[in-house]
């Protein structure tokens, strides 16, 4: 069988393998759990699926009743990248609160010392 | 009845020492009160002016916003024993003739937390975009912590030694003025609010929070939640 691709399609994979490349190093170091890293494989096998085959696409546009399968593309990355910044949000706050515990704990056990002194 | 008096700093400089001395005065008679400012990552000399004054100094390293200094005078109050803790601006906009009167409900045993209200005595002391802002606050705090307050946004408090043992805040910022109200709703806290002097200054009004951050305060209030 011949595979004949279309710059776009091999300047899209090079890409996908790239950011594929990421997750497994980010994983391997143990920076990222195999939750995450099964998420991000997904989405990457997804977007290389249907980079090498845009007619998977577009049957998933027919089922969905969307009329092409790009838009199906665009509605689905749109739909993720709200979620990822809503939980990158969350993640922040997360972080935030955490420092001010760390500086609340830094206050406190300053004032101690300054009491042990006098 | 050991009270805590938290006032939370930030680069208040100018105005501390005289707002230090003034409550110092009008607590004279209470019994055993102590005067804790939390100096949330001041630049300025605001710890060293809040010594001279007499004050107990919680210094955070770094800026954390209004709600992490409320949460640390708050885990101190706790730490001490505290019977009753008292939340006062460090801007002057307070009148610490009106502490009698914040904690006189939760000495009574008749509440949790008190919240002094700007409104009660009547609109007329509170500029009208500050009256815009007030009333958005009120509404957004009844619509999301099924609370009915006259001044959700009013840093003059007061909270009785269980509240001070159970309420956690979470957020940083400005916000944390409504996230009493969540706590409140959540602990099922027993609120009452009593009428105070608010005194507006170019430099409490600088120093206040400014009209447009409420859409921010707002925005984190729902990611609160919705996390």
């Amino acid at each position: 069988m011949q595979i004949l691709l279309i710059p776009v399609q091999v300047f899209l994979l090079i890409f996908i393998l790239f950011a594929f490349s990421r997750v497994w190093l980010r994983f391997r170091e143990r920076t990222i759990n195999i939750g995450t890293f099964l998420f991000w494989s997904l989405i990457w096998g997804l977007a290389a699926l249907g980079s090498l085959n845009p007619q998977f696409t577009t049957s998933i546009a027919r089922v969905l009743g969307i009329g092409r399968g790009a838009d199906v593309v665009i509605y689905a990355s749109l739909v993720l990248l709200f979620y990822l910044v809503y939980r990158t949000n969350v993640i922040l706050e997360n972080v935030r609160h955490q420092i001010t515990e760390l500086v609340r704990k830094i206050a406190l056990e300053g004032e101690k010392r300054s009491k042990k002194k006098k | 009845m050991k009270l805590v008096i938290i006032v939370p700093a930030f680069n208040e400089a100018p105005v501390i020492r005289k707002v230090l001395v003034a409550l110092k005065k009008e607590i004279a008679s209470l019994g055993e009160v102590e005067i804790v400012v939390v100096d949330d990552g001041s630049v300025d000399a605001t710890a060293k002016e809040a010594m001279t004054a007499g004050a107990k100094i919680l210094s955070h390293p770094i800026n954390r916003g209004l709600g992490g200094a409320l949460g640390t005078g708050l885990t101190y109050a706790k730490l001490v024993n505290a019977d009753i803790a008292v939340t006062f601006d460090a801007d002057g906009q307070h009148d610490p003739g009106d502490i009698r009167r914040v904690i006189e409900p939760i000495r009574k045993g008749d509440a949790d937390v008190v919240i002094g209200s700007r409104t009660l005595k009547g609109m007329q002391q509170i500029p009208f975009d500050r009256r815009i802002i007030l009333w958005f606050g009120n509404v957004i705090t009844k619509l999301l912590f099924s609370v009915s307050t006259s001044d959700s946004q009013s840093g003059f408090r007061a909270f009785s030694k269980p509240a001070i043992r159970q309420i956690s805040l979470k957020t940083q910022e400005m916000e944390a003025s409504s996230e009493f109200f969540s706590e409140i709703n959540r602990l099922s806290l027993q609120l009452t609010e009593v009428p105070i002097h608010v005194i507006y200054t170019s430099y409490s009004r600088k120093k206040g929070q400014s009209n447009l951050n409420a859409f921010g305060i707002l925005g984190r209030l729902l990611l609160k939640l919705a996390r």
